[in-house]
């Protein structure tokens, strides 16, 4: 219900966001959507899990944030899977039985979401989750690029099987995925998919972070294929997404995600052209670095002493 | 622009009628001035009190940054006069956040039903010298009076926190007074006072109401209506947002394909 920029309102680059009701610069806006869309391009990660922290560091109230993103995750996701399509990078099947975990995970999603809503939890929620996934990401990732950077100067080549069955794979309701060239329990991927889909549902991302590592290598699945197949699913997921919290919790701002993909896809084609040029170990532990510094913001958030514990909430009618 | 008006041209002598064809361009001020004259010259078939605002609508555009409304009028006769605005009442859900295991979690939370989304008062004189604490009760003149009551639970210390606290919060965002604003008085019968709107102002349909005000007790009012309405292309799809959730979601998702799919285009030749 706030309005930001009040001293700006003059500005003519000012874009009021009608149902987030804030003023945002609409330079702001597209810079946001660039610097994501940069890193989908160098990277090839949604950039999602950073997108909505920012929104809200930003201003936007943290439910239209989520909401949002989901909605801007949709486009994001169509141009991404056109060009993996067109290599053929894409399992339907896989993507077509992920997808039936990622729809019930997500309707179970928007249901904690409403009712956390309802408790006044959300964006606590919403802030703990992003600290507990972005603290283990970054800390991942800048390990893994800390090890990549040691290595580079003992180029060992480490060869591992095709997929290593474990005992996941040997649940009932076994299906072949020809594409992907496995024959494991239809059970792995809906429960994978569902997982997903509630963390698409409370956190407005594609969860591509953690989809691809466990399409690698708790499915097994061969590495070509797995961005493809996870971009087609999250598609429909996040589709659901924004539909059910436009209709539920009416916090979608579409003039929001507009403006973001429009940024996004500005963003991405630089990306895509200095991530063939750059050194990929160095920018993932920057990538590493600002995911850990996201995290630190949210967390420092939390424990910051508020100025008035006290906050009011009233229904929009 | 104004109904008092309307029934002040009647009965008028030449002078004063003849400026009748105010457009409603004219400077909000000027007109009040001269409806102020007009009443003051007509006070045998005048009511007790008669008010009016400047402008009945306040619309929300896309630069809106807050608006001021004059509401002005007279009374027949020495008396003080007290103003009352009253905001669309909502369900109001007030959190108290506490530290848990190094975070501040809400950890209680108090419903509040029927407050009034914006509050405002303004008075000729101190409300305690010119109203008793009854009438001043019974009328809502002022914060302290405006029966913030949460639901289902009986008044304590602790539930006194919260309705401070509710205040508190809407002061800061300027929706409640700080203080009970200046009626100011020309002469004996003309009045006039400036009603603030924050940019932040909730939308619906407000009611001003005007009390006359003699010996400690209400002797007359009026009341009128202001309404507060988003307008723009703003307003239209934050109403479509909410009449139509689900269509608007669809056509999100399909707009967002589209620009996806546009997206993907430049990528293929290249």
């Amino acid at each position: 219900m706030k309005r930001q920029h009040e001293a700006g309102a003059s500005y003519i680059m000012d874009i009021y966001l009608p149902i987030a009701e804030v003023s945002v610069d609409v330079f702001i806006l597209l810079g946001l959507g660039g610097a994501v869309g940069f890193l989908t391009g160098v990277f090839g990660v949604g950039g999602g899990f950073l997108l909505t922290p920012l929104l809200i560091f930003i201003g936007v109230p943290p439910t239209v944030a989520v909401a949002s993103s989901a909605n801007q995750l949709v486009g994001a996701s169509v141009s991404g899977v056109v060009g993996h399509w067109r290599r053929g990078n894409v399992d339907f099947k896989m993507g077509s039985v992920l997808l039936v975990g990622g729809l019930a995970g997500s309707v179970f999603g928007i249901w904690i979401f409403t009712l956390l809503k309802r408790l006044g939890q959300i964006e606590l929620t919403i802030s703990l989750c992003y600290v507990i996934l972005l603290g283990t990401l970054g800390a991942l990732m800048m390990v893994e690029s800390i090890y990549a950077q040691l290595r580079v100067h003992r180029p060992g080549v480490r060869r591992r099987k095709l997929h290593q069955h474990n005992w996941m794979h040997g649940l009932p309701l076994k299906a072949r995925f020809r594409r992907s060239r496995l024959y494991i329990s239809a059970l792995l991927p809906i429960g994978l998919g569902f997982v997903v889909g509630v963390f698409s549902a409370i956190l407005g991302i594609g969860g591509g972070f953690i989809m691809v590592p466990a399409m690698i290598y708790m499915l097994g699945m061969p590495t070509a294929i797995v961005p493809g197949t996870s971009l087609l699913q999250i598609i429909f997921v996040a589709a659901n997404v924004t539909l059910l919290q436009a209709y539920t919790n009416r916090t979608v701002d579409a003039v929001l995600a507009l403006v973001l993909l429009v940024g996004g896809v500005i963003g991405a084609r630089i990306g895509s052209r200095f991530g063939t040029r750059l050194r990929g170990d160095q920018l993932r532990l920057l990538l590493a670095l600002l995911v850990l510094a996201v995290a630190a913001k949210l967390a420092f958030d939390l424990t910051v002493r508020p100025s008035d514990p006290y906050s009011i909430a009233w229904e929009k009618t | 622009m104004s109904r008092g008006s309307a029934k002040t041209y009647t009965g008028l002598d030449p002078m004063t009628a003849r400026p009748c064809r105010l457009g409603d361009r004219t400077s909000g001020w000027y007109f009040g001035l001269v409806a102020l004259i007009l009443f003051w010259a007509a006070p045998a078939r005048a009511e007790a009190l008669v008010a009016d605002l400047t402008n009945h609508l306040i619309a929300i555009t896309t630069g809106f940054t807050g608006a001021s409304v004059v509401l002005f009028g007279a009374i027949d006769g020495p008396g003080d006069v007290a103003v009352v605005v009253k905001g669309p009442e909502r369900e109001m859900t007030v959190r108290r956040k506490s530290r848990i295991a190094g975070i501040w979690v809400n950890s209680q939370e108090v419903i509040f039903a029927n407050v009034p989304s914006f509050y405002f008062v303004a008075a000729s004189r101190p409300l305690e010298d010119i109203v008793s604490p009854a009438t001043a009760a019974f009328y809502r003149l002022g914060v302290a009076n405006l029966e913030l009551k949460p639901e289902g639970l009986t008044p304590s210390h602790a539930v006194d926190e919260f309705v401070t606290a509710l205040v508190r919060t809407q002061q800061r965002a300027r929706l409640f007074p700080s203080s009970v604003s200046k009626v100011n008085f020309i002469g004996e019968r003309l009045f006039r006072t400036m009603i603030e709107f924050p940019s932040n102002v909730p939308t619906g349909t407000y009611l001003v109401q005007v009390f006359l005000v003699r010996d400690k007790d209400v002797v007359g009012g009026q009341t009128t209506p202001l309404v507060v309405s988003k307008v723009g292309i703003d307003a239209d799809v934050f109403g479509f947002a909410g009449r139509q959730p689900a269509l608007y979601g669809a056509i999100a998702v399909l707009t967002a394909i589209v620009a996806g799919w546009l997206a993907s285009l430049p990528f293929r030749s290249a």
